[in-house]
């Protein structure tokens, strides 16, 4: 069964009840809201997403809603909890879904330590995934969201999952969180995804999220080989560039910018290491986004055979 | 019974069976996997399922989501010990050229001892003991090679340097560990008073000529001061460190003159009620083998049947999670009333009470001191 199958109803009741209950790769996630504003935005944009049965194991048990008591009435707030316990303060009730989002970042980030988490955008296609490892700004979200709409298949736009028995790329296909002006230059790049509603003022100015593509969805159980390690960076006007880089430079951008890396102590060094042996590793300066694609798709087909 | 209480129930024996008897849990129904592994996170014994489990190698008899939960947790805590051991390491190359003692307490001590409570614990910061008259040389000697002195605000330090146990804690300029330097295991405005001298003097080489640890008998005293006297308001009373006494006395039990000797050591040290409520909670709640002759001896210290009875209704209240789903009032009321018992044996009662109108009065002020989830760095956590 997927989102897709329940009605405005049905999901409202599964949310108050506690038994909203979707697998976003890897984990099973329960939400519990009193908050019926989220109900057409998750009828929405987690249309493709499977729910999950409900003898399975849950992973993460998140609430977002209204406070108790007398805040509830003198001030419009939204409150993100796990397992019971309020993790942040406190957000305006308009921002709850894209708190609902970061929220579940966070709770992955801290809690799933069987995998190494590294900070990348992550896209397949016949098998063979290409990383962009990148800091925030540099533009990975909008080049991934670009590729994922031109035939790529999104495994994600933030977590490079590495399983540590093989050092496959495990898929987790969230909706992709666009900032400010990337919001219109994806709009224009392609005009048949499926965006979420702005939102305004949040903590990290406009957003917006993008619903990926309903294959990757789909293909969310299945793993892809880490080939291509490429460093994204987006400046204004800048000539396109795609240059190879020594693995040296490569393996310690990619441990450097792991959420976990340290975690893992040696598991991730033997992981980061095979993956930069196995990868090309390549710098990118990009302005215009077609040109991006382009390049990326020449270089990997030149490549593959 | 409401559902409120049913639930609760259910939570607490599910972790209760999980610890006493981890070789039937590969029998577990995953509803019943989901709920510990939330129950289990709350109290940090996440770790210690896996390390049970690992040990009757059973790690792939149990739900795959299951052994994830616990691998992970298994990584952190792998993680942390390379930390404290790197971090005492670096205190004994930073103590180079003195003589004086250093004694690990709690988990670093487990660690270091190859203690049964070491495997699966999760391990925050390094807590040493060391007579008063060597602190500031310890303290400047660290702050020397790295380490700073944590800014507070000076209410706190005046707090931790007339009143306290221990100093305020040095934090590494490059690791950002802590370590925590006392010099007795209770505040001295403390009506228990245990001598610190007595228990330096009885401390146990390590195979590192500089190292200790407490002798069997105080780091049993210890836990138990730790486990009644440090609470916290709002998460109670610390099962972990119930269960490590259980470990502790299983294992020393088994070490001739161990048995004969704790009581009299508990009473010499003024520790025999934190000591009877140890025994009886710990056999309570983890069935612990303790001879008749050992319940009869401390049953001349136990309390007056009121207060034996109001403890046995709090102490399981604030001791055990609940489940997170259906909270319990009560529960809180106990959290926060073993609270202030603890700091009621800690301060007189004037000092007491402006001590915690102050500590009210700071959180009135600040009503949210939850972050900004903005702000986080994700990749920091």
């Amino acid at each position: 069964m997927r989102i897709s199958d329940c009605t405005a109803v049905q999901l409202k009741r599964l949310l108050k009840n506690g038994e909203f209950n979707v697998q976003l790769g890897p984990f099973h996630i329960r939400i519990f809201s009193n908050i019926a504003s989220l109900v057409p935005l998750l009828s929405q944009l987690y249309y493709f997403y499977p729910v999950v049965r409900q003898d399975s194991i849950s992973d993460l048990h998140i609430k977002i809603a209204y406070p108790r008591g007398l805040r509830h009435w003198y001030r419009k707030q939204a409150v993100f909890s796990i397992d019971g316990g309020q993790a942040f303060a406190p957000y305006a009730v308009e921002h709850a879904f894209p708190a609902l989002e970061w929220g579940i970042n966070w709770c992955i980030a801290t809690r799933a330590h069987h995998l190494l988490m590294l900070h990348s955008a992550v896209v397949e296609r016949n098998g063979n995934a290409i990383l962009f490892p990148a800091w925030p700004g540099h533009g990975k979200s909008t080049l991934c969201t670009a590729l994922v709409f031109s035939g790529w298949r999104l495994l994600s736009d933030e977590f490079g999952l590495v399983r540590p028995e093989d050092g496959m790329l495990l898929p987790i296909p969230r909706l992709i969180p666009l900032k400010n002006e990337s919001i219109d230059v994806i709009r224009q790049f392609c005009p048949d995804a499926v965006i979420g509603p702005s939102f305004y003022k949040t903590r990290k100015g406009t957003v917006a999220h993008v619903r990926p593509p309903e294959d990757s969805i789909h293909r969310m159980d299945e793993p892809a080989k880490p080939r291509w390690l490429i460093f994204p960076r987006w400046v204004a006007n800048a000539p396109l560039s795609l240059e190879p880089i020594p693995k040296s430079q490569a393996f310690l951008m990619v441990a450097t910018n792991a959420f976990n890396y340290e975690v893992l102590d040696q598991t991730a060094f033997r992981l980061v290491t095979d993956m930069v042996k196995d990868c090309d590793c390549y710098s990118l300066v990009y302005s215009d986004l077609n040109q991006a694609v382009t390049a990326i798709d020449e270089l990997t087909r030149s490549n593959h055979g | 019974m409401g559902e409120n209480s049913q639930q609760t129930l259910r939570a607490n024996e599910l972790l209760l069976e999980a610890i006493r008897s981890p070789e039937q849990l590969p029998m577990l129904s995953n509803a019943d996997w989901e709920l510990l592994i939330r129950v289990a996170r709350r109290v940090r014994l996440l770790g210690r399922l896996e390390a049970d489990l690992s040990s009757a190698g059973l790690l792939d008899k149990i739900p795959a989501k299951a052994a994830d939960h616990l691998r992970a947790s298994r990584n952190v805590i792998q993680h942390r010990k390379t930390l404290v051991t790197w971090e005492i390491n670096r205190i004994l190359w930073a103590l180079k050229g003195t003589d004086v003692p250093i004694i690990l307490l709690k988990g670093a001590a487990y660690m270091m001892a190859g203690l049964p409570p070491a495997p699966g614990r999760l391990f925050a910061d390094v807590d040493l003991l060391t007579p008063e008259e060597n602190v500031g040389e310890i303290e400047e000697k660290l702050v020397s090679k790295g380490w700073y002195k944590m800014q507070l605000d000076p209410y706190d330090d005046r707090y931790y340097r007339v009143w306290m146990h221990e100093i305020p804690p040095l934090r590494h300029r490059e690791r950002g560990t802590e370590i925590d330097i006392h010099h007795r295991i209770l505040p001295r405005t403390s009506r228990l008073k245990p001598d610190p001298a007595l228990m330096i003097g009885a401390a146990r080489p390590l195979a590192h000529p500089k190292l200790k640890v407490l002798c069997p008998a105080d780091m049993v005293l210890h836990s138990l001061v730790h486990l009644f006297l440090e609470g916290d308001p709002v998460e109670g009373l610390r099962l972990r460190d119930l269960l490590d006494v259980h470990l502790l006395l299983q294992h020393y039990g088994q070490e001739p003159g161990f048995w004969e000797g704790l009581v009299p050591r508990a009473k010499q040290l003024g520790l025999a009620r934190p000591l009877f409520y140890g025994l009886r909670y710990a056999q309570g709640f983890f069935s612990t083998q303790i001879p008749e002759s050992v319940l009869l001896d401390i049953g001349g210290s136990r309390p007056y049947w009121p207060v034996r009875a109001l403890m046995d209704f709090l102490v399981p209240l604030a001791l055990l999670p609940g489940h997170p789903d259906y909270p319990k009032p009560t529960a809180s009321v106990a959290r926060w009333l073993l609270y202030v018992r603890s700091h009621w044996l800690k301060m007189p009662p004037l000092m007491l009470l402006r001590h915690l109108s102050y500590k009210a009065y700071l959180r009135f002020r600040g009503i949210n001191k939850k972050v900004d989830l903005a702000q986080l760095d994700l990749r920091q956590q």
